[in-house]
């Protein structure tokens, strides 16, 4: 039994390539647009939940607790398997992309609540004292402050949404995980597996690097 | 004898309340402001003046009373935002906005609330700049420049929005004291000159030569109002005279 042979066969790797780069594409397409409906919904969610009429507050609260308690594996099962039942039939797709979204939303909400409360009350009271509306006010002056504070930990989150996508292949969504199951049992071999990790690792090591390197500015400025 | 306040006053304040649990930090205030008049708060930390500018233009809810600015009444709701439009307000830690240059601090607000071009409105706040003495720094972001200079682009931004009453919540409290002086000639040169300046103040020297009325203050109320030559010179009143004392004699 030669261990090169079987993890690293660059013959089987090699026939396997073209279908990993499909299932890759999709897990970035997948994770790509959950990540940017996160963040919207995020953002929506966040303002809801600071400035909202009462009851409705309680709903966003309600929702992001919800939504950051649930296995994102237990939701994704539920919305493919069991909305079917009350008539909401949804392509493996757009079972994974509602999945991801509804609970990336849960987690980006609170990030941009907590750069919003980081924000001066002074800051708030000078847009306000000349003359400008809520809308305003949060527009010009404080999301602008308070994202350059969040990116770090918006970026962390991305990191997460993109390998979450991998749950997708429960559903038989063929991503990068599920083509390379596939291309192992065809030719007998684990290589798939092995190249699909290292896929993974190429997409998101750079974002790790890249959010590393903010805490590390950030701590340095904090420090100074 | 201090100048009556003319018949129709662009601040009127009527038995204005305010508390923060069972501190009482306004206790049933009334006070009348005239147009173009220069208005000097003066009292010890803790004694409501500061909370009372900032009932003028709501940063700060009162509980009791009412506050009328330009015969509108200072509340929550639509017309909240017509009063902030003509009351600017300068602060005493700046509140600049970091996220914008020095031009576009002073641009946006007639930009969002006057519809005004951003061409527009920042050559006007070039012009603004120029005033106050700062116009070489208008492309720099505001933790660029020195406090004094910060606090200027501060007036030239309430001033951006042409408002008809300014109020200023200890301007020159967090300066250095060699950049004091540059804040208080730009204010100087306010008073006077049509808008109504309404001031909280430490500096005693500026208060005397630049108001028509001092407003002391003690306890969360009005305990005196007079003219800067009878208040610093011949008050009858106890609790005022206590108060210069400790803060001219040290």
């Amino acid at each position: 039994m030669n261990l090169v042979n079987t993890f690293f066969n660059v013959d089987v790797l090699w026939r396997s390539l073209p279908q990993l780069l499909q299932g890759l594409w999709r897990t970035v397409l997948l994770g790509g647009l959950s990540i940017v409906l996160g963040l919207v919904g995020g953002l929506a969610l966040a303002l809801v939940r600071l400035y909202a009429p009462r009851a409705l507050r309680w709903i966003a609260i309600a929702y992001i607790d919800v939504f950051r308690a649930l296995p994102v594996l237990v939701w994704l099962v539920i919305v493919y398997y069991a909305f079917p039942f009350i008539g909401i039939r949804l392509s493996p797709f757009a079972s994974a992309c509602l999945a991801l979204t509804t609970v990336s939303s849960a987690y980006t909400a609170e990030i941009y609540r907590a750069g919003i409360e980081a924000i001066p009350r002074g800051q708030f009271e000078a847009a306000q004292s000349i003359g400008l509306n809520a809308f305003d006010v949060m527009r010009d002056v404080v999301l602008p402050q308070a994202v350059r504070i969040v990116i770090p930990p918006l970026t962390n989150n991305s990191i997460n949404v993109m390998k979450d996508t991998a749950l997708a292949s429960v559903v038989a969504l063929p991503d990068l995980l599920k083509q390379a199951t596939q291309a192992q049992a065809l030719a007998a071999n684990p290589t798939p597996l092995i190249g699909a990790a290292l896929l993974y690792l190429i997409l998101l090591l750079p974002l790790v690097r890249l959010v590393a390197r903010f805490e590390k500015r950030y701590s340095a400025r904090e420090a100074r | 004898m201090a100048p009556a306040p003319s018949s129709d006053p662009i601040i009127r304040m009527r038995g204005v309340g305010k508390r923060y649990g069972t501190f009482e930090a306004l206790r049933s205030v009334d006070l009348e402001v005239a147009a173009g008049e220069v208005v000097v708060l003066l009292g010890p930390s803790g004694s409501g003046k500061s909370t009372l500018i900032r009932c003028i233009n709501h940063l700060e809810e009162y509980d009791s009373g009412d506050v009328f600015v330009g015969g509108v009444r200072v509340e929550r709701g639509r017309n909240l935002l017509k009063v902030r439009q003509q009351t600017g307000m300068v602060f005493q830690a700046f509140n600049l906005f970091p996220n914008l240059s020095v031009l576009d601090n002073v641009a946006l607000g007639p930009v969002r609330v006057k519809k005004l071009a951003w061409e527009d409105s920042r050559r006007r706040a070039q012009a603004l700049l120029d005033r106050v003495g700062i116009g070489a720094q208008a492309a720099k972001f505001p933790t660029q420049l020195s406090g004094g200079q910060q606090q200027r682009v501060g007036i030239a931004r309430a001033l951006a929005m042409e408002p008809r009453i300014l109020l200023f919540d200890e301007p020159t409290s967090a300066l250095d004291p060699e950049m004091v002086g540059e804040v208080l000639d730009v204010i100087k040169g306010l008073a006077h000159s049509g808008v109504t300046l309404v001031l909280v103040t430490h500096e005693m020297g500026f208060a005397r030569q630049v108001a028509d009325r001092i407003v002391f203050m003690e306890e969360g109320e009005i305990r005196e109002v007079s003219t800067p030559d009878v208040f610093f010179t011949s008050t009858r009143n106890e609790r005022a005279r206590a108060f210069l004392d400790a803060v001219l004699n040290h």
